[in-house]
């Protein structure tokens, strides 16, 4: 029988015990703000005998994913944790464990890059390795991010999938406030989350098998990587299926896109990460003066949501989309050009309009939210949109 | 039961093995690495005294011995180096352009 347990705890504390309850054989990790808690916390755990996997200390993130690939070639289920630079590091070995197709689970804390320095919120690290084939699952609350944790240990080695899965929370905002949140007792997540069966494991005396072999000049390089775009497109189904069948264990829900108030919406902000509660706040204030405001909440930004997303949207007369990042010198940010191309294809165009905001955790005040929705008004009864982008709040 | 990719150039993405992995060993042998030589080694039978030391200096163990005694190169995996011929004490080995015409050494 499920129990559940109300706790008041950080995003990270609720991450590093989503992780213990999945119970990783090896945690390669190296520390950096605002991640440090979920290792230290998996530290403690390992020190204190509450959880029985080899935690290397690495001498930094790009050795951290190089173990995680090893570990998990071996066939052990591999954790870890970064954020930022610490993701930056890690790049090349990023699109290594996609392309070996090593079902690594590993959890971002969600922050700026430098230069300038800046160890807040944004969006910039995350969105700089949504090419690397990694499945990419965004939390807005720590109870969110907890949940998310515990499923992608499943849909990372669902063996229609075997890819490695990035479970990000927003940093600070996120991961060091104290918010109130459901932790499911070890025994039930254990059996969600199943013993695991590595396939190709390198320590697996009944098989004889090579890892990491050159596929060049005329080799099946090419067919690889078609390979890995055919899974990550049969992942969408995982992280579905996966998503019910814990909502009916947890009694929350979850699906690639959380919609509110988009029954009858005309107007409405896609956004992903924790300003989703801020936008939803604002439009629950807007719906009670009569505007028909939406929001739209993107958790699986990989693979993209785009039917889910063009479903939700055809009916709206002007779309917000808020970036959380930058992709210089392009139309707009990552989500901006990934929620054009998913109404591209719609019967009637819609205007849609870019707000980048909040990076490097500049401050998201609901008088934001409400230009954005009053921009929309506007938009919908018939005024320009503002042309290129809108730096939103900046100076 | 080994590894069978005689077919390989017509699979498929689905036929390939998962995060190209190798599942089976000791096929180090059936890679053919020796493309892009350049000049390759041909050894004269009546000035080779067999003394192996061609065999023990081969950088890529592409010297063929039967019954202890010199009998081919394995141009699948000669590389060219020009190794054998180096240390060869009684000059039977010599490199010879590749494409020229030559009698055949395999």
């Amino acid at each position: 029988m499920p129990t559940q347990k109300t706790v008041a705890a950080t995003g990270n504390t609720l991450v590093a015990e989503a992780i213990r309850q999945c119970n990783p054989d090896v945690i390669p990790a190296y520390p950096i703000t605002p991640q440090t808690t979920v290792v230290e916390e998996l530290a403690k755990f390992v020190a204190n005998g509450k959880m029985h996997a080899e935690y290397v200390n690495v001498e930094s993130e790009h050795s951290a994913m190089s173990a995680a690939v090893g570990a998990s070639a071996a066939g052990a289920r591999v954790a870890t944790a970064t954020s930022s630079q610490g993701l930056a590091l890690m790049w090349e070995e990023l699109h290594v464990a996609a392309g070996m197709r090593l079902p690594i689970v590993m959890f971002n804390a969600n922050r700026a890059l430098s230069a300038p320095i800046n160890i807040h919120c944004d969006h910039s690290d995350v969105m700089g390795a949504r090419d690397t084939g990694w499945i990419i699952l965004f939390a807005e609350t720590a109870q969110e991010a907890y949940d998310n944790t515990i499923m992608s240990f499943r849909i990372a080695e669902n063996k229609d999938v075997l890819l490695p899965v990035m479970t990000t929370a927003d940093g600070f905002i996120t991961t060091h406030s104290i918010d109130r949140a459901e932790v499911m007792d070890d025994e039930t997540v254990a059996a969600f989350v199943g013993d695991y069966v590595p396939v190709n494991a390198l320590l697996d005396p009944s098989i004889t098998v090579s890892h990491g072999n050159f596929a060049g000049l005329g080799g099946p390089y090419f067919e690889f990587k078609r390979s890995e775009r055919m899974a990550i497109e049969r992942s969408r189904g995982v992280i579905k299926s996966v998503g019910e069948e814990w909502s009916k264990i947890s009694g929350r829900p979850f699906g690639m896109i959380e919609s509110f108030g988009m029954e009858d919406a005309e107007i409405a902000i896609v956004v992903i990460g924790s300003t989703a509660g801020n936008a939803r706040h604002v439009a629950r204030d807007l719906r009670a003066k009569g505007v028909k405001a939406g929001v739209v909440k993107v958790r699986c930004f990989r693979p993209f949501p785009y039917a889910e997303l063009a479903a939700v949207l055809s009916g709206v007369k002007a779309v917000a989309v808020m970036d959380r990042s930058e992709s210089f010198g392009a139309e707009g940010g990552p989500l901006f050009l990934e929620v054009r191309s998913a109404l591209y294809d719609l019967a009637t165009r819609i205007p849609v309009v870019d707000y980048i905001y909040g990076l490097g955790g500049s401050d998201v005040k609901t008088e934001l939210i409400d230009r954005v929705f009053n921009d929309l008004s506007d938009i919908a009864s018939g005024a320009a949109s503002p042309s290129g982008l809108v730096y939103l709040g900046a100076r | 039961m080994k590894w069978d990719i005689s077919k390989i150039n017509e699979w498929k993405s689905d036929d390939f093995p998962l995060g190209a992995v190798i599942p089976d060993s000791g096929n180090s042998r059936d890679y053919v690495t020796g493309g892009w030589r350049s000049e390759r080694p041909v050894r004269d039978d009546d000035k080779c005294t067999q003394c192996l030391f061609c065999w023990v200096y081969c950088p890529d163990s592409s010297v063929n011995v039967v019954d202890e005694k010199v009998t081919t190169f394995n141009l699948d995996h000669c590389k060219g180096c020009g190794i054998c011929a180096k240390v060869c004490p009684s000059d039977a080995i010599t490199m010879v352009p590749e494409g020229c015409e030559l009698p055949e050494v395999r």
